[in-house]
């Protein structure tokens, strides 16, 4: 530390921190490929389509990604890769995780195919909670109730399709979600209660009386009051057809084709419109809105029941998009790692709907890895998603800005 | 276009912000309104914004009386404020905050950035403000960032623009460039408030001057029938030594020694940059610079707030570069911190509190767990006379005082013990003339103590009048030594600028 670095190639001590924990992140990588991904012998059928499908030699592979990633670990020791790095890191982790499937799958074979249009069915709450988040904290609100307006909107979305349709049911979703996020509002804006904690109060509320609806009401009543049919996947004309992609995108339920629409259209509102404009300002520093004579917390209470509308359609996907009935605690989470999304993608819409693949991604894994011996206890495998969560936003993503004024009421004076 | 206030009263619970306030502002000229801090010029100046109503007195427009309830029908009525503290949200661009509030939009509200950046250079071009409209604000300088705030001004298309402290965080050429703006403000017709405690400013640019003091105006006066002194005068209350009345140093032996000490940021900018200096018992050693030069992170990295990258400090032969906070404390170091709120005091906290804050281990306060508050008290009693701190109580939350006797808090704490380094960072900023006198004294008593002084500042006229050396900081270095008894004011204006070339002798 007590050497002084000449311009030009000015490093500071975190910057060289970084780079070699990611070296050393690499060796670890390979370390699995070498005494892991190599233990399991015979070949691994990937189902791309319901007739093809391609085969990793799980052991080769094992070998071959290890010898690669130690290679990486050092060019990345040694002289760091610059501009590569991303570029390489993504790399590296596709083939890893390809390794990880080809020796779980060794001596056997799964619908790959399968497992990533699961993905994208299971994005969906994720999504629309981080949507959700994103809404509320780029005005300026922190929303950890987004678990608490996911779990109620499944269960009235739930009661109401299971009496009426499935429009009305989900449309019972959305009111309730935004039912929530009034709660929110007026607490944090009228009367500037600490956010997190009326975020708490309003997902243990959630969690309770939902649980009480499903023990006392749903229980007795399972079949008129919990009881109906999840909506269809709707095939796009010509899309659904292009090879792989296309069953994975093109092949869903009506909830993946709101989920990508809302993530565009957010994007383009908060970037291309007043509204974003104005959105962004007051949740950067609203005072600079304030006195430019935009309302501030009129705007942070119309986006705050916004954000609840879209989680409660998050919510109404368990019942009405893919299980049929509401269960306690249905969520399990999905609210927590909708916000994860949002740091992960930076509090933009486009970066949550990545990180909310990669978490759908590793749930669809863990339930297709199920099916196989491999070994690994089960409750590790349930575990694996929220490792993953620590790792990616912890060791690679780094610190990332939320919104300034997050957080913090805004005085009208 | 004629703007006046009328008998303006605001209260607030325990004091009146403004008492009976009347003054009048016609476009095509400049009003100075000077004051201390605390004077009410703030409060003043959101009543005329919307920002506050007033509880007695109206505001007329032409001789019509006009309400506002919010700063847009102060905006609507033909008022711009340009804030001490900029209105700029830093993550945006230059366009993007200008029209933010009257957007120029396109087809289904989506917004028209082309037509944005379009008005921002015409306005920018009208008045000569040369701003890039697609430039990101927090990457702009201060003086750039102020000129940005004016555009949005202009575009609401104010007739009067009222300035709150505009020079404050300007160099001394951005000054003049300021300046050249207001000029050309009052030429194209508007009326310019200009708000200040700097009475220089006052007598240079303005057509009128009045004076506030504790909530009324005092005095109206012009610059050419008065002078310095006499509007010192008015804004005190009485006679005040605007000059640092001190003799020579008598520099003794090396107590401070910075050797080739750099700082680097996490994100691996240099921001001190192999930085040496000196500073002997019994001198007071100034550095001056453009605010984000590097000094805010050099006196961290002496006070121990930060870590170096490379280099050395001594403190009285002593290599204390890789220690805490609290062994440069206790080895003999002051600390007077840049931000009083944030980093001197904890203002929520009692006086008494904040005046052992650096000292409730020693023995005089506490022994084993227990705190000795009838000593903590006794002794803060002392200090409160001995400093002058305006308190009747001193148990009462240090936010409950006033700017200037906040800072005398910080002062007494640190100079009131046995020391031989004293750093002191902005030591005046933002306190009241009387104030500023009263620390400025203490310093220089100190200094005739034998305690060697280093003192940072971005006033200019604060560190050559208070220094018997000047150093000036720019981009992380130190590229001048200079003597304040034989340089001009402009001449250090110009390294601060980095317009000179080093002339740093050792």
């Amino acid at each position: 530390m007590s050497t002084v670095a000449g311009p030009g190639m000015v490093v500071s001590a975190e910057q060289r921190k970084r780079a070699r924990n990611v070296g050393f992140a690499y060796l670890v990588l390979a370390m699995v490929c070498f005494f892991v991904f190599t233990r399991r012998p015979g070949d691994a059928g990937f189902k791309i389509s319901e007739t093809s499908q391609f085969t990793l030699p799980a052991q080769g592979f094992g070998w071959a990604l290890g010898i690669v990633l130690v290679a990486i670990a050092a060019a990345q020791l040694l002289r760091g890769l610059g501009k590569l790095s991303n570029v390489v890191l993504a790399l590296a982790t596709a083939a890893f995780f390809m390794s990880f499937l080809a020796w779980a799958a060794a001596g056997d074979s799964f619908s790959f195919v399968g497992m990533l249009q699961d993905t994208v069915s299971r994005s969906v709450p994720i999504t629309l909670g981080a949507i959700g988040g994103i809404l509320s904290e780029r005005s300026g609100v922190i929303n950890i109730s987004i678990e608490g307006m996911l779990l109620a909107a499944a269960c009235t979305s739930a009661i109401a399709a299971s009496l009426t349709n499935l429009w009305l049911g989900t449309l019972v979703g959305v009111l309730t979600g935004m039912a929530l996020a009034a709660v929110l509002a007026v607490m944090s804006i009228r009367y500037k209660v600490d956010q997190v904690i009326v975020g708490f109060a309003i997902n243990f509320f959630a969690l309770g009386i939902t649980s009480f609806i499903s023990f006392r009401v749903l229980v007795p009543n399972r079949d008129t009051m919990n009881n109906l049919l999840p909506v269809m996947p709707i095939r796009i004309p010509v899309l659904a057809d292009i090879p792989f992609f296309g069953g994975i995108f093109f092949d869903q339920t009506i909830f993946v084709y709101f989920s990508f629409l809302a993530v565009a259209v957010t994007t383009w509102g908060l970037y291309r419109t007043k509204w974003g404009l104005r959105t962004r300002a007051i949740g950067e520093y609203p005072k600079a809105a304030g006195t430019l004579g935009v309302d501030v917390n009129k705007l942070r209470y119309r986006n705050l029941l916004l954000a609840g509308g879209v989680a409660g359609i998050g919510g109404a996907w368990w019942p009405i998009g893919i299980v049929g009935r509401f269960d306690q605690n249905i969520t399990n989470g999905r609210g927590f790692i909708a916000l994860a999304a949002v740091i992960f993608g930076r509090w933009h819409p486009v970066g949550a709907l990545c990180g909310a693949l990669v978490f759908a991604l590793s749930e669809a894994v863990r339930l297709k890895i199920g099916n196989f011996d491999t070994g690994i206890p089960s409750e590790f495998l349930i575990m694996a998603p929220y490792v993953v969560t620590i790792i990616v936003v912890a060791g690679f993503i780094g610190a990332s800005r939320a919104p300034k004024a997050a957080g913090q009421p805004y005085e009208d004076q | 276009m004629k703007f006046e206030l009328r008998g303006i009263t605001k209260r607030f619970p325990g004091i009146v912000a403004n008492d009976q306030v009347s003054l009048s502002i016609s476009t095509g000229e400049v009003l100075a309104l000077i004051g201390e801090n605390g004077a009410g010029k703030s409060t003043l100046m959101n009543v005329l914004y919307g920002i506050y109503r007033p509880d007695e007195g109206e505001l007329m427009v032409d001789g019509k009386p006009i309400h506002f309830s919010s700063p847009a029908d102060a905006i609507a009525a033909g008022i711009g404020m340009v804030h001490q503290h900029f209105m700029l949200v830093p993550v945006m661009t230059v366009a993007e905050n200008v029209v933010l509030g009257v957007e120029p939009t396109g087809r289904l509200g989506s917004l028209d950035i082309a037509e944005a950046r379009r008005m921002v250079r015409e306005v920018s071009d009208k008045y000569k403000l040369e701003l890039d409209p697609d430039a990101v604000i927090e990457d702009l300088p201060v003086g750039v960032r102020q000129r940005v705030e004016i555009v949005k001004v202009l575009m609401r298309d104010a007739q009067i623009v009222v300035f709150d402290e505009p020079t404050a965080v300007l160099t001394p050429s951005e000054i003049l460039e300021f300046f050249e703006i207001v000029r050309t403000l009052v030429g194209a017709g508007r009326g310019v408030i200009f708000i200040t405690h700097k009475l220089k400013e006052a007598l240079t640019i303005a057509d009128r001057i009045n004076v506030l003091r504790r909530g009324k105006v005092v005095g109206e006066t012009a610059p050419s029938a008065t002078n310095e002194d006499e509007i010192a005068e008015m804004m005190v209350g009485r006679a005040v030594q605007l000059v640092v009345d001190k003799h020579s140093a008598k520099p003794g032996d090396v107590m401070l020694a910075v050797r080739d000490l750099t700082v680097v940021e996490p994100d691996g900018r240099t921001v001190v940059d192999g930085v040496s200096f000196e500073v002997r018992r019994g001198e007071i050693v100034g550095v001056a610079g453009v605010q984000g030069n590097g000094q805010t992170e050099l006196v961290e990295a002496i006070a121990g707030l930060r870590r170096a990258a490379g280099g050395s400090v001594t403190l009285a032969g002593r290599d204390i570069t890789g220690d805490s906070p609290r062994e440069r404390h206790v080895a003999g170091m002051a600390h007077i911190p840049e931000d009083r709120q944030k980093q001197g005091l904890v203002v929520d906290m009692s006086i008494v509190e904040n005046l052992v804050l650096t000292r409730y281990h020693d023995p005089e306060f506490s022994s084993g767990v227990r705190m000795n508050w009838a000593g903590a008290k006794e002794k803060a009693a002392a200090m409160v006379a001995a400093y002058d701190i305006r308190t009747t109580d001193p148990s009462q939350a240090a936010s409950t005082l006033s700017g200037g006797n906040q800072q005398k808090v910080i002062v007494a704490r640190e100079l009131s013990r046995d020391i031989k380094v004293a750093v002191a960072a902005q030591p005046t900023r933002g306190i009241d003339v009387g104030s500023i006198e009263y620390v400025h004294a203490q310093m220089v008593k100190e200094r005739d103590n034998g305690v060697a002084m280093l003192v940072v500042s971005t006033e200019l006229d604060e560190v050559m009048a208070l220094s018997d050396r000047v150093l000036v900081m720019y981009r992380g270095k130190i590229v001048a030594d200079l003597d304040p008894r034989t340089v001009s004011h402009m001449d250090v204006g110009l390294y601060m600028a980095g317009s000179r070339p080093t002339a740093v002798s050792s």
